[in-house]
């Protein structure tokens, strides 16, 4: 190492450190540059009609259907996702800890986790879409369910390596099958963590909008039209949120673009406290 | 042998061979989405491979009219606004990392951390909303004519402050992956043995001096990995860019222009494609492109970051 004076040294070290202050405050400003906007602008937007009417009428309606058509897709999409990545996750740690076969699924999903969402709606639209020839919001739920499908199968691997292995052995030594063991002790001895990762996977894909527009596109009505024509979220597009954001907020009315502004309050509202939530409960429970 | 082989595979019940061939196959579905992703973008994109060849990667032209298309300005403005992004995330990933792990007492690094996991939880629309209503015209009226006056014997910084264009998605990029390098670069400083920590501090080193040639040195691979998990997200960073980049097929040296970038262009084009079948082979070719280029990015990152993870066994 070169030779420098200590006055130097200390110098540069104050530097750093008054940068990396700097650097923190930055991120937290941003944060809260962006939330103050949201909200302020979200707010004005609030009245009943944007909660109770449908986006048929455009400026003068509101996005009830796009709410129930984002819990409809984001609901099918746990439902499709979360159980094959919790019985994968079983796999990963109980079966398949250091075998070839286990080293490659990891990696598989460690290198799926960091696909570009668009690219999931692109392969959603030409396996469904293409395929079936209409938008609908199943496909979307299912691009989403893909997303969600390797954070919970690493999360849960997570989660069950860190049981104890004594208390699989105390199962099996009292003669409980394998997949009581896993499921009635393991599930429930890392019940926290497994449902903290389902939530935080919910909580990411609740706010996608890159690959529902190959997918679910949008709608001006109701996800299902009164009469219960259950069908149509499998062969027409679905309202949702964020799509919604995406053409009001891109639109030259100013009306439109109020309604976006109140749509995107609403889904980071939502994002947040599915995100906010899962880390409380993680926390409370690990006291 | 063989007698006791047999009688050990009898002793799994049925159930609980069921339960496992379903773990299995559950665990084998993402094998197979990968698979199946990287067949059905290369069957899609079949007609303009066989239509443009490797043309397509060298013309800039884009025209949906007499449907001739080229990939140029998608990739250069996907590279550009990238490259910005890296230059000013990694640093300050660097010194927040530095800041949690060194310099903060335990409250505020708890504030500090949660403040950034929230700023990645932002949908990626909402920086997009914001970044085209709130921070281009910030930009316009504030940061670039500033720019433009003092930097403009520098070709970057040329042309007329729109607000909208490569240097404020950039920027926009920077920060949405500022919070993913940090995470990773904290959890790479917190691997670092106290030991080696303490003896620079013993030989009197500052906290700099700790920090660049002891822990940058050691935990390097780590780093590497979160520098690549953070040009992975931008380079497919999608609607944030949508919004703001202006979405022009042009190359142009001034990173004020509109530009587009290859998430962007599927994403704003798709619609006017679905009906054009060599249009949207053209977008499937475009998505290949990420596809490929993600998943190198993705098999550099995991293979530093498991090789400090082996080193340093287990933790991250």
């Amino acid at each position: 190492m070169k030779k420098r004076p200590v006055f130097m040294r200390k110098f540069t070290d104050r530097l750093v450190k008054v940068a990396s202050v700097i650097a923190a405050l930055v991120g937290i400003f941003f944060l809260f540059w962006i939330l103050l906007v949201v909200v302020t602008k979200g707010l004005s937007a609030f009245n009943l009609k944007f909660f109770t009417d449908i986006s048929l009428d455009g400026e003068k309606g509101g996005i009830a259907n796009a709410i129930v058509g984002t819990i409809v897709i984001t609901f099918t999409a746990v439902i499709l996702g979360v159980p094959a990545g919790l019985l994968g996750g079983v796999f990963l740690s109980e079966y398949g800890r250091s075998s070839r076969i286990g080293s490659i699924i990891r990696f598989s999903s460690n290198v799926m986790m960091g696909m570009p969402s668009i690219i999931i709606g692109l392969f959603v639209y030409s396996i469904i879409v293409y395929n079936t020839g209409t938008f609908s919001g199943f496909s979307g739920a299912f691009a989403l369910a893909i997303i969600m499908l390797p954070v919970v199968l690493r999360t849960t691997e997570d989660m069950l390596s860190l049981v104890p292995n004594a208390l699989r052995e105390a199962a099996m030594a009292l003669g409980a099958p394998r997949w009581k063991v896993t499921l009635h002790v393991l599930f429930r001895a890392a019940k926290t963590g497994l449902i903290t990762g389902v939530l935080l996977a919910t909580a990411r894909v609740s706010g996608e909008t890159a690959p529902l527009l190959f997918t679910s596109l949008n709608s001006y009505y109701w996800p299902a039209e009164p009469g219960w024509h259950f069908w149509q979220f499998f062969n027409s597009p679905t309202a949702n949120l964020t799509v919604t954001i995406n053409d009001y907020a891109m639109s030259p009315y100013a009306g439109l673009n109020s309604i976006a502004w109140g749509a995107a309050l609403m889904i980071t509202a939502g994002v947040l406290a599915l995100n906010i939530t899962a880390r409380i409960f993680f926390r409370e429970a690990k006291k | 042998m063989a007698e006791l082989r047999k009688k050990s595979k009898n002793s799994q019940s049925l159930p609980d061979r069921i339960f496992k061939a379903l773990t299995f196959a559950s665990a084998l579905i993402i094998i197979v989405l990968m698979a199946g992703l990287f067949l059905q973008l290369v069957w899609h994109s079949m007609p303009t491979i066989r239509k443009f060849g490797f043309e397509f990667f060298l013309s800039k032209q884009w025209d949906p009219v007499n449907l001739q298309f080229g990939a140029l300005s998608s990739i250069y403005g996907t590279i550009v606004t990238s490259v910005i992004a890296m230059i000013i995330a990694v640093p300050l990933s660097f010194v927040i990392a530095l800041f949690l792990v060194e310099i903060a007492g335990p409250k505020v690094r708890v504030v500090v951390s949660q403040a950034l996991d929230l700023l990645a939880a932002i949908p990626s629309i909402i920086y997009g909303m914001w970044g085209l209503f709130i921070f281009a015209p910030f930009m316009q009226d504030h940061i670039q004519p500033f720019l433009g006056k003092y930097f403009s014997f520098l070709p970057f910084f040329k042309g007329t402050p729109m607000g909208i264009g490569m240097f404020t998605s950039g920027l926009i990029l920077a920060l949405m992956i500022l919070p993913f390098i940090s995470a990773v670069m904290r959890d790479v400083f917190q691997m670092v043995p106290p030991v080696v920590k303490e003896s620079a501090y013993g030989v009197g080193s500052t906290t700099w001096e700790v920090s660049y040639h002891v822990t940058m040195k050691y935990g390097m691979q780590g780093m590497l990995g979160a520098v690549f998990l953070g040009l992975g997200r931008a380079i497919g960073e999608t609607m944030a860019v949508t919004f703001v980049i202006g979405n022009a097929y042009t190359v142009s040296a001034s990173l004020f222009d509109p530009a587009t970038t290859i998430a962007s262009t599927l994403a704003s084009q798709f619609s006017e494609a679905v009906s054009q079948p060599v249009f949207k082979s053209t977008l499937m070719e475009l998505g290949l492109v990420l596809f490929i280029v993600t998943f190198g990015i993705q098999v550099a990152a995991q293979w530093w970051l498991n090789k400090i993870r082996r080193s340093s066994g287990g933790g991250l």
